[in-house]
């Protein structure tokens, strides 16, 4: 093994010179946000002359238009356009992901809309209208008449399509579908102890707090698109893919976006049509999705039915492995989420099974949500090893430690860094876990029924080629660009302290400039990938940059040259930066950073771990679960930013409390519809649901991930969370829900939850 | 586009005059008339802003010990009303545990009473719909029912009604005082809501132009404040409608329940009272078992109008403990998370 990469050496960073690298500072554009003054896509003045768009939204699931009858809404006054299948001006063929060359993802193809006049869907775009105020958009768009011939009934439940499942070629990631190692089926069969459980989890939407939008902006036939995205390089190879032009005459811009978490990593229809019509009709085109429409014209999450079998010793070793996903993906496109993936990596068992089915449904394409795979994957693996832990009477820390792997499981390659039992530990310690009650619902505080709940938390790190630009003004102040996003996350913030840190800089003196495609290629926000690869490419354009320093100053060995809180010391001397810039350097110093994939991804399994704790109450008379407290502990390299770190981790572990108690996309069956398409009708956890609770990550350092020794943590926390919360309610009253989400009917009338005294 | 007149009268009669013509929409805070006019679920052809209304927005407590709350006065007002949170604690409690506190400072007492359906198929345009749509059909039959109505209901219309405050109010004899071309009268708020039976588009007994002016609590009501409560099973804890909610409030003497009131939300188109169950309880002793059995009184003539069965037993125990909370006595303060069953975990501020 003694070929394996040798990981990344140390450097400017490990000597934490400046001292800002990893601090909690606010958010540098936490002023903008709380004034007012960050400006959204949508929000951008249209030149006094921008008109608004409205999609109009198919009324049936199946079938094709028979007539669009535009007459009616093309005289209301203010309609300047109406944009249909036999009018829209010629753009790309749709391409399928089987269609593109092995190996590429498909966020950066081009994206038709209104090309045909078949229905896929309910709510497929099937006009635009476009008019002078978005309110005669929308009056119009409600009547444009559309008849259909309406197609076969839709499908629409994966539970109704399983006899029609197939595998796929290979599932998101370009991950295999299927894996298997030694002999699952004879080792099951002979474990002393054996779990065979079946996992649903439904249908969820994406809710991002600013919802789609764009303003299509057209100069000398090039078009700057103002827009909700997170990865602006491939929101232009979108938009010059589909309408069928070179990538230089389209700019994106997306300053700041209002959460992405997956949704915005596709191009949609808002971008698309925005800038046909803008195109069409020679001035700026706005359109945002309403709510309701973010629910069919956004990706949404996979239902799933998950399978999971554990065979163990009595003293709780696993012996035989398999967790079995079907879910579904559209009539026209193939998106796989890779949902028993976090189960390849996470527990030892020599003898191991994991599949991926798929079914057709007549459904909007579904597609990425935070953490795609192990959010939903981790709902059923991780209640599995408490069914586990609890059918041998072992303790569920206990039973993972002594199923902790040394090597990767299945492949036998090394982690990077894997502190998980150090998780367990730190986390039962702090959570106070030995207060659990050993046998369900036996804990009680007045009506409620109390129990608490751990998982395990594991999302794997990943790195996209990434580049950046450093300029340093000759009053030495130091600006880092890269066509990255700041999703809410606080790329922002968490750039400028990586350039900081690096130049010894107070971070009043460095902006980072992003958000704009023009600016050096980043891979933007997306699989916990951003801060590593872009801050990785800031990183090396900061070197490259105090190399140019020192050359300009007349030494050969950069070494020689230091700065702090501004203050150069060279050659036994030390001045202010920009009496050093005055002196040696008064242009001005550039300089570009890039950073791949290397060999340490293909050497080591990556990835980020961690253990959360819920303690929850489950009132006895009404059933509702409610939270009372939730503590995540993870590892993750090393921190960039200890405040925005947290905030990603507690959000995740809220998402998590979400996925377990709340969140359904309901279906009405025979229409192919979602039904709750508004934030009164789809829950997530309110303020008062969310009482007490807390992240923390323990010290480390993971040399073989990039250069800043970080690994991706935007995800982390809603892996594993919500089965700790459905653990701690069987736990608390001893029924164990395998349907999420957890809701108080699934509860009261189980033959197990406790009569009301 | 809904090109419609926006009147601003400065008198009740002006603005009922104004009402009288066809296709007239009230606005007072319009938490709710403007999302439907947004959605195209409603298109009033006039809005007559009743906001500046003078004297609607006025708490008065009347000389025989009834108070009468202006329509215009804001959720947040009446709820802080100490006089009122006194007497009559149980419809304080109501009204902090619906909506948000933003929309309850904006929020009238005309509007809560008259505020419509969450059905999504009410919401959904393209859905029939025979509340939005006089003979549409109804669309929720059969579809996505979970949380509808288990109580009188029809094959016409299966929606609920979503008020927290009506239900403490109608189980409290309030009376909707309303002002119309032919000068004034007043409505039991029981009889003021309609249940569907075959013309579901008609909610209430208003008729055109008709502005409810105030809601009034007569003085008996102030005889159950050592003993009154509102409970609300919702599906998170706080920012969210009721699955079932019940008011409960006792008249107790020597141990022995002289008089119970008992209405139900999250069940019917309607507050629902229930005067068989609160007939049991007169002269019963104040036990779990009496409780149960008036709950299951309560609850003899529900059934399900679709997946929402569980409704029916979660009405029960909600009743039964409404029941529990009012014998064992109105608390000092309203709690932490008003109507919620479960009291918050200690030492943590809540912002319901």
């Amino acid at each position: 093994m003694d070929d394996l990469a040798p990981g990344y050496p140390s450097n400017i960073l490990d000597e934490d010179r400046q001292g800002v690298l990893g601090r909690p500072l606010d958010r540098v554009d936490g002023p903008l946000k709380v004034a007012g003054k960050a400006i959204y896509a949508y929000e951008y003045a249209g030149q006094g002359k921008a008109a608004y768009g409205f999609i109009v939204g198919a009324a049936v699931a199946t079938g094709r238009i028979l007539a669009i009858d535009t007459a009616e809404t093309s005289r209301l006054p203010g309609v300047v356009l109406i944009m249909t299948h036999p009018n829209v001006p010629t753009h790309r063929a749709y391409v399928t992901s089987g269609e593109l060359p092995s190996g590429q993802p498909p966020y950066g193809v081009g994206r038709p809309f209104l090309a045909d006049g078949r229905v896929r869907y309910h709510g497929e775009p099937v006009a635009l209208v476009v008019a002078e105020s978005f309110e005669q958009a929308r009056d119009a768009a409600a009547r444009v008449k559309v008849s259909y011939e309406a197609g076969p009934k839709p499908a629409t439940r994966v539970k109704h399509e399983a006899a029609h499942a197939y595998a796929p070629k290979d599932v998101r990631g370009f991950l295999e579908t299927d894996s298997s190692k030694g002999d699952f089926a004879g080792a099951f069969a002979g474990a002393p102890v054996q779990i065979d459980a079946t996992y649903d989890t439904p249908f969820q939407n994406h809710h991002a707090l600013e919802p789609h939008a764009s303003m299509a902006v057209w100069q000398d036939g090039a078009v700057t698109l103002y827009v909700a995205a997170q990865l602006p390089i491939d929101c232009r190879d979108v938009i010059a893919d589909t309408l069928q032009l070179p990538p230089e005459k389209v700019r994106i811009i997306c300053k700041f976006v209002g959460g992405g978490f997956g949704s915005k990593l596709r191009t949609e229809a808002d971008a698309v049509l925005s800038a046909l019509a803008a195109r069409q009709l020679g001035r700026p085109v706005k359109i945002a999705f309403t709510r309701q429409q973010v629910v069919v014209n956004a990706a949404h999450r996979t239902e799933s039915i998950q399978r999971v079998r554990l065979g163990a010793e009595r003293g709780g070793r696993l012996i035989a492995l398999a967790h079995e996903a079907l879910e579904h993906t559209s009539t026209f496109d193939e998106f796989a989420e890779q949902t028993v993936d976090a189960t390849r990596h996470l527990y030892a068992a020599p003898n191991r099974l994991t599949t991926h089915r798929l079914v057709r449904l007549d459904l909007p394409m579904p597609g990425d949500m935070r953490a795609p795979g192990e959010a939903i994957g981790m709902l059923a693996t991780e209640q599995a090893m408490d069914e586990l832990a609890c059918a041998i009477g072992l303790d569920p820390i206990e039973l993972r430690i002594r199923n902790e792997p040394k090597v990767h499981p299945e492949t036998g390659k090394p982690f990077s860094t894997r502190h998980l039992v150090e998780c367990y530990r730190e986390g039962a310690q702090r959570f106070g876990w030995d207060r659990r009650p050993a046998q369900p619902a036996t804990l009680r505080d007045g009506r409620w029924l109390v129990g608490y709940g751990m998982a395990a938390s594991i999302r794997s790190n990943f790195m996209a080629t990434s580049q950046a630009r450093a300029r340093l003004a000759p009053d030495g102040r130091l600006t880092v660009q890269t066509a990255m996003t700041d999703i809410g996350t606080g790329t922002y913030t968490i750039l400028t302290q990586i350039a900081a840190e690096c130049l010894g800089l107070p971070v009043g003196q460095v902006t980072a400039e992003i958000g704009d495609s023009d600016l050096p290629r980043s891979p933007g926000s997306g699989g916990s990938f951003g801060a590593g690869s872009s801050g990785s490419a800031v990183y090396y354009a900061c070197m490259t940059l105090l190399d140019r320093m020192a050359r300009a100053a007349g030494l050969n060995d950069p070494s020689l040259l230091a700065i702090k809180h501004g203050q150069v010391s060279v050659g036994g001397q030390t001045m202010p930066i920009d009496a050093f810039m005055a002196q040696y350097a008064p242009q001005g110093i550039e300089a570009d950073g890039e950073i791949k994939p290397g060999q340490e991804m293909r050497d080591y399994s990556q990835n980020a771990y961690g253990a959360c704790f819920a303690e929850v109450g489950v009132d006895i008379d009404s059933g509702e679960p409610r939270l009372r407290r939730m503590l995540g502990v993870f590892t993750a390299g090393r921190i960039l930013n200890a405040k925005t770190a947290r905030s990603q981790a507690t959000g995740g572990l809220i998402w998590g409390l979400s996925s377990a108690l709340h969140e359904e996309g309901l279906i009405d069956e025979r229409y192919g519809k979602f039904m709750n398409n508004d934030l009164a009708g789809y829950h997530v956890p309110a303020h008062a649901d969310v009482v007490d609770v807390d992240a923390v990550f323990l010290p480390e350092v993971d040399d073989k991930s990039n250069p800043l020794k970080s690994k991706g943590l935007g995800e982390l926390g809603i892996c594993g969370s919500g089965a700790a919360v459905a653990n701690a309610i069987y736990n608390a009253c001893g029924v164990r829900v395998r349907s999420y989400p957890i809701t108080l009917d699934k509860l009261i009338f189980d033959p197990a939850f406790p009569t009301p005294d | 586009m809904n090109i419609f007149d926006y009147l601003r009268p400065a008198t009740v009669s002006e603005a009922v005059a104004a009402a009288s013509e066809p296709g007239s929409a009230y606005l007072a805070a319009g938490t709710n008339l403007l999302d439907l006019m947004k959605g195209g679920i409603t298109r009033p052809r006039r809005l007559i802003d009743i906001n500046h209304l003078p004297g609607l927005d006025r708490i008065e407590h009347l000389p025989g010990g009834g108070v009468r709350i202006g329509a215009l006065v804001r959720n947040s007002d009446l709820a802080h009303d100490s006089d009122l949170t006194r007497r009559f604690p149980a419809v304080a409690e109501a009204i902090l545990s619906g909506a948000s506190a933003q929309l309850r400072n904006a929020a009238t007492v005309g509007g809560n009473l008259l505020q419509r359906t969450r059905c999504s198929y009410f919401y959904d345009v393209a859905s029939a719909c025979n509340k939005r749509e006089a003979g549409a059909g109804c669309e929720a039959r059969g579809g996505d029912t979970r949380l509808h109505a288990v109580l009188g209901w029809s094959e016409s219309c299966i929606a609920t009604h979503p008020s927290d405050f009506c239900v403490p109010l109608v189980a409290f004899d309030a009376v909707v005082e309303i002002e119309g071309a032919t000068g004034r009268r007043e409505v039991p708020l029981e009889s003021f809501h309609r249940l569907p039976g075959d013309a579901p588009e008609r909610e209430s007994v208003l008729e055109p132009g008709e502005l409810i002016v105030s809601v009034r609590l007569p003085a008996e009501a102030a005889a159950f404040s050592a003993h009154a409560r509102y409970l609300k099973v919702r599906e998170r804890t706080s920012y969210a409608f009721a699955v079932v909610s019940a008011a409960a409030a006792l008249r107790i003497e020597e141990a022995t329940i002289l008089e119970a009131r008992i209405a139900l939300g999250g069940v019917a188109l309607k507050p629902w009272r229930t005067r068989t169950a609160e007939e049991m309880l007169a002269g019963a002793r104040p036990d779990l078992a009496a409780f149960r059995r008036a709950a299951e009184a309560a609850l003899a003539d529900a059934k399900p109008s679709g997946d929402n069965a569980f409704k029916i037993e979660l009405a029960r125990r909600i009743v039964t403990r409404a029941l529990v909370l009012a014998a064992a006595g109105t608390p000092e303060r309203v709690p932490a998370l008003p109507a919620s069953p479960f009291a918050p975990v200690p030492g943590v501020l809540l912002h319901a």
